[in-house]
């Protein structure tokens, strides 16, 4: 065992890249999850989004317009979601346990001819100077575009939801849809945008593992990170900040302990892969103990009967 | 008239599958006027300030707004042409503020803060006290009929829409709340008024259009036509009014001893010492604004809510541990506010309800096996003794209207026999008719020697029918007295004044 085989510096800037696909994920559902929608089908879309960008990284040789294309992915498969439950006011668990596994099913089929290549690399975001500060330069200023961008989406869905007509808006959309139906909002447009938006951002994080974290595509290599960003959304209390947080503590963790096997602690490889899960959760759990406020419609289909 | 009336509705028309809500329906107002709306359950009310709205579109007619023609396409539309609408149901967000609840039913909020300078502005103007950023999920049921009023009057109507306003507050209350319409009605607002209260109608309102099934079948000047008149247009037939013999009161029923309890949720009101006897033949009315302990009070007699050893007796029985099914087997009934999900298991058949609550009274189990066909008599006995219109026992709770539901639900329980019969809101949305019928079947019960709580925010129904009179008040219960001879003001004693309203008028 050695553990100063363990860099820290590379080990933070490792850690922040692992969270940013739970921080893209999470961050969407949040969204349609204050809309009152559960998408239970964040995994499928995540997937989805992680071939469509894969390939069209491969296609085009241009990773930026792969995450483009996981971004409309992801929409995509989620406007099924978005008929199913909103126009044909089918139930939102099943259908969305059908989007994910759906989107695992027909993500192997695409992905049939891109396994083992190799995907084009993003480039770092030049920053000049501030590349070289010591210790700060590695850990904040040696990344690609896409993870600031998730970090903006977070500051940026935080001040939506806070500041703005918009995000009051979707949060009494969420409260109660009938009282919002009365005032003359329209409770099916705006929860379909959510949806949309949330299978934009699962796509985006989709995509960020098969083409910056991993990078290569094999089947179901979401592995279950679509299902962390959930439980995420519920204890974070829908908050974004918290939301952050807990991100940051499941990335960190999975790094630590991919270290910690690198280092060959003696703990057997089964505890340290499972630990990231537990631990997170159980923090979080002691973290919503505050009164959490579900959004009061969520989950329950609206119909306009009068 | 010199001028053309502010708005004027001509032969609207809309039909819905299987029923013509409003047929050939034509009215006007004039600024400044307040016109109400009377009719039963199910007369068109709604769909006709809907259709003002803009929340259904008309089949057939016209709807002119100072001569001009007026077609909102949906309620944006009607708000940037003046028109205000109160809800019957609030049409509140709990979990967000005062301030952004008003934003949300405006179409060029401000900034948060300058809405809440402008909020508490016209909260003073119109004696209707307001904090903007409290929560609305905290406030009292009559302030949060002001939060919709201002969020109304922020937007400087030319016509407000009110849909039973006043279900909900205290005789002080509806004063204050009537100060503020009059003083709107002088400033040239034209008040729309939906109210099943005919004597507010006559003490407020200009000029009335009285609606049945569907059609407009008069217009009155309330304040020249006799509540019984009004009330005998809208229903089309002679109203019984229940009738009672007198009669002195048996043996002790009920007796509460100091009963304390802790309300079981976050928002609700813990009872608080609460000593009353209830004998055999009387009524106990029990009013109060809600949110004052008639749920928690409902609970603790039916056992859904166990109190302590002693507090409650029945005949010389401690029954303060005793769970409902242990009560019913006793004879203690009850029948709960809310009809459904509480009263009524809502997805559930008429059949399977009645066997919810009948199964041990009426005998429709045996060796734990449950006897269906009995059950399916005993539904089709509430219908039919009630009057509950219905296509048949199969049908689910969810399908009946609210009135036809109330009926079954109080019928369900009459039929059972009760010694002790404890009713919440027994009449709460249920037309002057059926209404009438229901206060005769609790006043039967009375007469043949079962005791009757009867818990309502009525206060009208609690005179007709109560012996007695009790008020709650913060989980109180203030000491019973002859119902004969009470007077508004007394009542309203009772109830705890107006809530702190009274300031605002100074």
């Amino acid at each position: 065992m050695d553990l100063s085989a363990i860099n820290p510096l590379l080990f933070v800037a490792g850690f922040l890249v692992a969270a940013t696909p739970l921080i893209f994920a999470a961050l969407g559902e949040l969204v349609v999850e204050k809309s009152g929608v559960l998408n239970l089908g964040v995994e499928g879309m995540m997937i989805i989004g992680a071939i469509c960008g894969f390939a069209t990284a491969v296609e085009t040789g241009s990773p930026l317009l792969g995450f483009a294309a996981a971004a409309v992915g992801g929409a995509a498969l989620s406007l099924l979601f978005a008929f199913l439950t909103q126009i044909t006011l089918a139930n939102q668990v099943a259908s969305g346990l059908a989007l994910t596994l759906f989107g695992l099913g027909f993500s192997a089929l695409l992905g049939q001819s891109y396994v083992g290549v190799k995907p084009p690399r993003l480039d770092e975001v030049n920053f000049g100077l501030l590349h070289d500060i010591p210790v700060l330069g590695p850990i904040l200023f040696s990344h690609d575009i896409i993870l600031y961008l998730g970090f903006a989406m977070v500051v940026a869905v935080w001040a939506l939801l806070k500041f703005t007509r918009a995000g009051l808006i979707l949060r009494a959309v969420g409260e109660s849809h009938d009282a919002a139906h009365a005032l003359g909002y329209k409770v099916v447009r705006i929860r379909t945008l959510a949806i949309m938006f949330g299978g934009a951002c699962a796509g985006l994080g989709g995509a960020y593992i098969s083409l910056i974290r991993v990078p290569q595509w094999t089947e179901g290599m979401t592995a279950g990170v679509g299902w962390i960003a959930l439980a995420l959304v519920v204890f974070a209390s829908w908050k974004p900040w918290r939301l952050l947080l807990g991100a940051y503590l499941f990335g960190g963790i999975t790094q630590l302990q991919l270290n910690l096997q690198g280092a060959g602690v003696a703990i057997p490889v089964e505890y340290l892969a499972m630990s990231p899960y537990i631990i997170t959760i159980l923090v979080l759990v002691v973290l919503s103990a505050d009164k959490s406020a579900a959004p009061a419609s969520l989950g329950r289909n609206f119909h306009a009967s009068s | 008239m010199t001028q053309p009336p502010l708005l004027a509705l001509r032969g609207l028309t809309k039909a819905y599958p299987g029923v013509v809500a409003n047929d050939d329906v034509s009215l006007t107002i004039a600024p400044g006027e307040v016109h109400a709306l009377l009719g039963e359950n199910g007369a068109g009310k709604s769909t006709l300030v809907k259709m003002i709205y803009g929340l259904v579109k008309p089949d057939g007619g016209v709807m002119q707004m100072h001569g001009a023609a007026f077609s909102p396409q949906e309620p944006r539309a009607a708000r940037a042409a003046g028109v205000g609408m109160v809800f019957q149901h609030f049409s509140l967000f709990d979990a967000l503020s005062v301030a952004e609840n008003i934003a949300l039913g405006m179409e060029n909020a401000p900034k948060l803060r300058a809405l809440s300078q402008q909020i508490r502005e016209v909260s003073e103007d119109y004696g209707l006290p307001l904090a903007p950023d409290r929560i609305v999920g905290d406030l009292s049921a009559g302030e949060r009929q002001r939060v919709e009023i201002i969020r109304c009057l922020l937007q400087d109507p030319k016509l407000l829409i009110m849909d039973e306003p006043t279900s909900v507050l205290t005789p002080q209350e509806v004063e204050i709340l009537f100060k503020t319409l009059r003083k709107l009605s002088a400033e040239g607002t034209a008040i729309l008024y939906i109210s099943h209260k005919l004597e507010e109608i006559r003490n407020l309102c200009d000029s009335a259009t009285i609606l049945r099934l569907g059609k407009v079948v008069g217009h009155c000047t309330p304040s020249e036509t006799s509540a019984r008149d009004m009330a005998e247009m809208m229903v089309g037939s002679t109203l019984k009014t229940p009738q009672r013999a007198g009669k002195t009161p048996g043996e002790v029923l009920l007796g509460l001893q100091g009963l304390s309890a802790k309300s079981p949720s976050a928002f609700g009101m813990p009872l608080r010492d609460i000593t009353v006897q209830v004998r055999a033949g009387e009524v106990l009315g029990i009013g109060g604004v809600a949110g004052n302990g008639q749920d928690e009070l409902l609970a603790a007699l039916s056992g859904e809510q166990l109190s302590g050893a002693g507090m409650i007796r029945f005949k010389d029985q401690d029954v303060g541990l005793l769970g409902p099914t242990a009560r019913r087997r006793l004879g203690i009934l009850t029948a709960p506010e809310e009809r459904l999900g509480h009263a009524a298991a809502p997805d559930m058949t008429l059949t399977e309800n009645a066997m919810l609550t009948g199964a041990i009274r009426e005998n429709l189990v045996r060796g734990g096996m449950l006897n269906w066909p009995a059950a399916k008599r005993f539904a089709e006995r509430i219908i039919k003794d009630f009057d509950v219109r219905t296509p048949g026992p199969n049908n689910a709770a969810r399908a009946l209207s609210g009135g036809n539901l109330q009926k079954f639900v109080i019928g369900r329980e009459v039929l059972q026999r009760p010694e002790v019969l404890v009713v919440n809101q027994p009449t709460w949305g249920v037309d002057a008719s059926a209404a009438a019928a229901i206060r005769q079947a609790l006043l039967d019960l009375a007469e043949n020697g079962t005791g009757v709580i009867v818990i309502s925010q009525d206060l009208d129904e609690l005179m007709e029918i109560s012996d007695r009179f009790a008020a709650l008040n913060e989980g109180r219960l203030s000491e019973p007295r002859p119902a004969q001879g009470l007077t508004v003001d007394e009542i309203g004693l009772m109830m705890g004044g107006a809530h702190g309203m009274e300031v605002a008028h100074g």
